[in-house]
């Protein structure tokens, strides 16, 4: 190689800090740390709190792109800082900043209540008119019919797409991409018997109908779920269900 | 349960965009550049005149212009609405914006049947 | 110390939105571009309306539009109109396999068949149009 690869001796990242007690306005402070090659963003903060400011707030937990705590924005982008290598964000200084949309209650720290309420909202659960007695087994199903939800049941609530919506951000109301993604997921489920339920919710203006397709969401989510796919196809189905209700009135109860 | 009306704008919407994406190229190529300029020679003008004068073409015209104009206006509704944060105007913004889909439809069908 | 706060009590930090937020990120910005080519989708309808009314009055008429239509600047001007409606067209084909899931038994046909099939329908649409409009 005539080209030798520079590998920095250290990063800055400049944090994002809160901290109510003191400032009623966020700051940012700046940190320098080591670079690794193999370090994600992640752990560059644990590195903060660790060795340089024990204050700094933040969730994360499995670090293995898997329990969705860890989402913040780099340089602006919704990423989770346990799949993010350091190294894609050279040369620095690394802005990181809570995901937008949430209120932020202390540093990197958001409230998701919100996002909490809106999963049960949409009752993102399986929904049985009858629940069949244990003795009777299971509820079998054919490996075509995994597939039919298996997509957006990869979702791991890591809110990024909420932080990538300009929608949510601009009407909170609006049920938003993951839920509306777990929403399908159900809908879509051979066992389940509740999307007329969920439609019930859903095909209000802050369910489906305020999704004006911008497709950030998609782009930026870790689990490849496609929520806007999922709201769009959601459309299709409420106008079919739209339209058969104006045709057969009395079908529909 | 009350539904929202939503489904009628959004098909009329869709059904714009889907028409204007697959029509609109080739008429502007055809019509608005290759013909004035002179690239290609139009059909006979009798035979235009046939084609615009049949009410199966004005029907269709009359529906294209229909979808066109309720694309746009959702889309501008929403452009509006989000894009310049104009969401306590809502039922302004709704009203003008699909009340002039409305308006062009009812005259643009006016002068379209009226050819022939 | 910030003398607004109590403990215990949260005091959220709430971040505003930009009034022109989708300037801050290019796929914004991209998205209300695809949003405003709605307006020049009405000018080219209008335009085709136009035309058709000129049609019917006859072949002076008619002629006296095409000449108007070949001014420089007209054609520049369409010519920017026809790169803004195949922006639309792009990105609204393109779109498409996202909200058309189509399954045949129990086999879903895959996205691109879905894309290539919307492409086909572009092009068959502009052969019959133009064919209609050229054919002598």
């Amino acid at each position: 190689m005539s080209e030798t690869l520079t590998v920095p001796e250290t990063v800055i990242l400049e944090v994002f800090r809160y901290r109510p007690e003191v400032e009623s306005e966020p700051t940012f402070d700046s940190f320098e740390v080591p670079f690794h090659p193999e370090w994600m963003i992640l752990d560059a903060l644990n590195y903060i709190k660790d060795d340089l400011d024990g204050s700094l707030s933040y969730r994360w937990a499995c670090r293995m792109g898997v329990c969705g705590s860890c989402g913040m924005l780099a340089n602006g982008q919704p990423v989770l800082t346990c799949a993010t290598y350091l190294e894609s964000l050279l040369p620095g200084p690394i802005r990181i900043e809570p995901l937008e949309g949430f209120p932020v209650i202390r540093d990197l720290v958001g409230d998701i209540g919100d996002f909490m309420n809106k999963l049960s909202d949409v009752k993102a659960w399986l929904i049985r008119d009858e629940e069949k007695p244990v003795e009777d087994g299971e509820y079998l199903q054919t490996p075509s019919q995994l597939d039919d939800y298996k997509q957006y049941s990869m979702c791991i609530n890591c809110m990024l797409c909420y932080s990538a919506c300009p929608v949510y951000r601009l009407e909170p109301e609006f049920i938003g991409p993951a839920a509306i993604a777990l929403a399908q997921r159900y809908n879509l489920d051979s066992r389940d018997e509740g999307a007329e339920e969920r439609m019930d919710v859903l095909s209000q203006h802050d369910g489906i109908w305020g999704c004006t397709l911008v497709g950030e969401c998609t782009e930026v989510c870790p689990k490849g779920v496609d929520p806007a796919g999922a709201i769009q196809r959601y459309k299709v189905s409420a106008t079919m269900d739209y339209f058969k209700s104006l045709l057969m009135p009395r079908s529909s109860s | 349960m009350k539904r929202s009306r939503e489904p009628i704008i959004w098909v009329l919407f869709g059904g714009g965009g889907m028409a204007s994406a697959l029509f609109l190229p080739v008429l502007i190529l055809v019509l608005f550049i290759a013909l004035p300029l002179g690239w290609v020679q139009s059909a006979p003008i009798d035979d235009l005149q046939w084609l615009v004068r049949h009410p199966l073409t004005r029907l269709g015209l009359i529906v294209f212009v229909m979808l066109c104009l309720f694309h746009w206006a959702h889309r501008f509704r929403y452009t509006l609405y989000d894009g310049l944060q104009l969401s306590h105007l809502n039922e302004v913004i709704a009203v003008l914006t699909y009340g002039m889909a409305m308006v062009g439809t009812v005259v643009g069908a006016y002068l379209i049947w009226g050819v022939g | 110390m910030n003398p607004g706060y109590r403990l215990y009590y949260p005091r959220w930090y709430r971040k505003r939105v930009p009034i022109f937020w989708w300037l801050h990120k290019r796929s914004y910005a991209v998205f209300i571009a695809r949003e405003l080519t709605s307006v020049f989708v009405v000018y080219a309808a209008a335009v085709v309306v136009a035309l058709v009314l000129t049609l019917n009055k006859g072949e002076p008429a008619w002629e006296a539009a095409m000449s108007r239509l070949s001014h420089p600047l007209v054609i520049t001007a369409h010519v920017l109109v026809l790169f803004v409606i195949l922006f639309h067209t792009i990105t609204w084909l393109n779109l498409a396999p996202m909200a058309i899931v189509v399954k045949l038994g129990d086999r879903k046909v895959p996205p691109t068949a879905v894309l290539i099939g919307h492409y086909g329908a572009w092009f068959a649409c502009s052969v019959v149009v133009a064919w209609l409009l050229l054919w002598r």
